[in-house]
């Protein structure tokens, strides 16, 4: 089956925009040509462990008023809203976008509800993203949250299962065998995720909104800190956070108007693949590879190496870093580790991942892929404050989920994709 | 910054433009929906629902740009529960694929965008329910507002009494109308080989005054699922594709407090929306559970008397949740693809006293 094309790449030197033209040229039937998307706008609640002073509403209602102040539009401004979160069991709420379509301001209006387990926040900004490109809407409103204090994320996630293994103690006891594999295979010295989680960490003391600011950090706590599921220690795993992220996206007028620069997006995609089976490489699923191959054919990226500046990486336990690493084509297979150990994904390093502070600092879950959509945004807009990449122009969000087997991405510039 | 718009108000609704992009439904199966499916998964639910809409396209599962899927949690009892029906596509090599917790009308509706983008030429979109895992009347409450009504546990038949009560005071039906709206659905349903009507008569006992039980769904554990494809590929993979020349959704208030129940102006505008009043159509398909919600959605879609309402005998016929919207978009392109229809309107529906509409317009090329 081929593609109808009309991806950024075929676009038709169009996308400099002049006077004359006009905001929305019809699109011939045959061979549509997406229109460009921007971010205008980004919001972020302060992210904690129990926001008890508001209520799931209020939580999400702060997120998509900072979005909307930050874009300088209001709530009539806003055509949709898409709206995400992980299970549904974490707040015990069936399908709260129904409950939270007041606070969000949707009424008369058309609210989608996305759920793609942990890659939830990605793939529900990508969704919002396809509406503009369409020229379905002009500005949609998208936002994740997670109130992780309203309920009990471990026990949503242990409903039992017939006939399917359990978690294993939560999240971390999945994922621990796979690191193990990974050190297995590539040799990795055991000292790699302390690093990960140490670095992140103090960018996360750089950003306001991370949950976690460890003042009295050092790399000798990280690595006394207790064992949880070997080999990941304490301070090498994510909190559990409240939280709610948002974001407008307009279309090219949108963006003209906009009181700040705009994030550009010049590729997105999602990728799926079964949770088990037999020849599945949990330490590099091939649903990742694909989804960041597609991203980069997208946004023309040859060299991700080079021409990514900064990246926000969806890295819940820290020796998911240097596997990503691999796995989105920044280093080789068995290199990711020594591209973590150089120091280059540091803040000041030559591929800074996680600025800010990633998701081992704050992990709203359905909110975390977002987040990392949104940072990479705040990145290549220069609006990333204290913990601001210099000069960033190219940046990559990136989120996964369920047993590493859901994948989304987007890589957004600061110049509008071009032909 | 101003204030968001009150509770009640509906933008002024503007046509919209038409769809930048030929897409059409090409194909539809759905399961023989039954009351209980305890013995088999939701993956052996659906693998042959899947199988039997990629076979009438002359497709194989890798062949499909984009996947999209619909369903709930909360039915299943368990978090991540579409994680495991994906393995009745076939994710290997991997593929594009995204998921909307609630009815999969919405998830074609995302597809629907998908496809208008040109980043796909085809789309598979399914959706399942076993409300069979639980007490769907329970289940539901806890969709309510968590703080202030679910505490309560009222359930869904009881918020739709309400609303079929709010509707007969208002003098726009009456319980012999209603039971006249259960006998249309179970005769057209016995007709098919899908639908299960259940009970003796429509009339019945009451469950929660004023609905009877003929007036109240069955519950109902299925699966179904559509292929969609955009321009020429749609007319190669379809002798009579059912185009979808505008399809919009909307959502209302969550508060019952604050809305006319007995209106539907989300319905209305989604309708606009999608080009439904430019012409009439001659079918429509209606996600109304209950008996008295048929009435309020003629009304707010403006259908003439003549317009065949359920010919597949509805919701009222068979329930599978989060499948129940997506089989009426399916029935009303069966049909034209069937040539009984030419123009007909499909609608989904979603939440508490039909809270969030979506209403999409399919046609048939003129023969």
């Amino acid at each position: 089956m081929s593609k109808a094309g009309g991806t950024s790449k075929a676009a038709p030197a169009k996308a400099t925009p002049t006077k004359a033209a006009p905001a929305d040229t019809t699109p011939t039937k045959a061979a549509p040509v997406k229109e460009p998307v921007a971010v205008v706008g980004v919001g972020q609640t302060r992210h904690v462990a129990a926001r008890r002073d508001v209520s799931i509403a209020g939580l999400v209602r702060e997120a998509a008023q900072r979005a909307l102040a930050d874009a300088e539009l209001t709530w009539r401004d806003v055509d949709a809203v898409v709206i995400g979160k992980a299970p549904d069991f974490f707040e015990g709420v069936m399908m709260p976008e129904l409950y939270l379509a007041d606070a969000l301001g949707a009424v008369g209006k058309p609210l989608l509800r996305v759920h793609t387990a942990g890659s939830v926040g990605g793939s529900t900004a990508l969704v919002a993203a396809d509406l503009v490109a369409a020229r379905v809407h002009r500005t949609v409103l998208t936002l994740a949250f997670e109130k992780q204090s309203e309920s009990n994320a471990m026990w949503g996630l242990s409903l039992p299962v017939p006939f399917q293994q359990p978690l294993l103690a939560g999240a971390g006891g999945f994922f621990a065998p796979h690191v193990r594999a990974y050190m297995r295979r590539t040799g990795a010295p055991a000292t790699v995720g302390s690093l990960v989680a140490y670095k992140d960490r103090r960018n996360a003391l750089k950003n306001p909104y991370a949950h976690l600011h460890e003042h009295d950090i050092t790399l000798e706590k990280v690595q006394a800190s207790p064992m949880l599921w070997d080999p990941v220690r304490y301070s090498e795993t994510c909190p559990s956070s409240d939280g709610a992220c948002a974001m407008v996206l307009t279309d090219r007028a949108g963006a003209r108007r906009a009181p700040r620069p705009a994030a550009w997006v010049h590729g997105g995609a999602m990728r799926s693949e079964p949770t088990l089976f037999a020849g599945k490489d949990f330490v590099s699923p091939r649903a990742g590879k694909d989804c960041a191959a597609a991203v980069y054919r997208q946004a023309g990226i040859t060299d991700p190496r080079r021409e990514i500046d900064a990246v926000e990486m969806y890295v819940p336990f820290s020796w998911y870093e240097p596997m990503w690493l691999e796995n989105l084509g920044f280093a080789a297979p068995g290199e990711g580790w020594k591209l973590t150990e150089s120091g280059a994904t540091e803040l000041d390093g030559d591929l800074p991942v996680n600025p800010s502070g990633g998701v081992l600092s704050a992990n709203p879950i359905g909110a975390s892929g977002m987040i990392r959509f949104a940072e990479a945004a705040l990145q290549v807009r220069g609006q990333a404050g204290e913990h601001q990449v210099p000069g960033a122009r190219r940046a990559l969000g990136h989120a996964y989920g369920g047993g590493s087997q859901f994948f989304s991405m987007w890589l957004v510039g600061s110049e509008p994709p071009t032909a | 910054m101003s204030a968001t718009p009150g509770p009640a108000e509906m933008p002024s609704p503007v046509p919209a433009a038409p769809p930048a992009r030929e897409v059409a439904v090409v194909a539809f199966a759905q399961s023989r929906h039954t009351r209980d499916t305890a013995e088999i998964s939701e993956a052996e639910l659906l693998l042959p629902v899947l199988q039997d809409a990629l076979g009438q396209a002359g497709l194989r599962a890798g062949e499909i740009d984009f996947t999209c899927s619909g369903s709930s949690d909360y039915l299943a009892g368990r978090a991540f529960s579409f994680t495991m029906a994906l393995d009745s596509v076939g994710a290997w090599p991997p593929i594009a694929e995204s998921h909307v917790e609630t009815d999969g009308a919405w998830a074609l509706y995302e597809a629907w965008v998908k496809l208008l983008t040109g980043d796909a030429g085809t789309a598979l979109v399914y959706a399942y329910g076993k409300s069979s895992s639980g007490e769907v009347r329970d289940v539901l409450s806890r969709q309510l507002d968590p703080y202030y009504v679910a505490p309560l546990w009222p359930d869904s038949v009881a918020l739709a009494a309400l609303q079929a009560q709010a509707l007969i005071d208002a003098g726009a039906t009456d319980e012999a109308a209603l039971a006249g709206v259960a006998a249309r659905s179970r005769a057209d349903a016995a007709a098919g080989p899908h639908a299960r009507p259940t009970g003796p008569v429509p009339h019945g006992p009451y469950v929660v005054r004023p609905l009877r039980t003929g007036d109240c769904p069955p519950v109902t554990d299925g699966a179904a699922a559509v292929v969609l494809a955009a321009g020429d590929t749609a007319r190669r993979l379809c002798d009579r594709p059912a185009w979808i020349r505008g399809m919009d959704h909307r959502t209302e208030a969550h508060a019952l407090g604050v809305r006319d129940l007995t209106d539907s102006p989300s319905t209305r505008l989604a309708a606009e929306r999608a080009g439904a009043f430019e012409r009439p159509v001659d079918t429509a398909e209606l996600h109304a559970p209950f008996t008295s919600q048929e009435v309020i959605l003629r009304r707010a879609l403006r259908l003439a008397d003549g317009v065949r309402i359920n010919p597949s005998g509805g919701a009222l016929a068979a329930n599978p949740m989060m499948a129940t919207g997506l089989v009426r978009i399916g029935e009303a392109a069966r049909r034209i693809r069937e040539g009984a229809s030419r123009r007909a309107l499909a609608h989904a529906t979603s939440g508490p006293c039909l809270q969030q509409n979506l209403v999409a317009v399919l046609e048939g090329d003129p023969r």
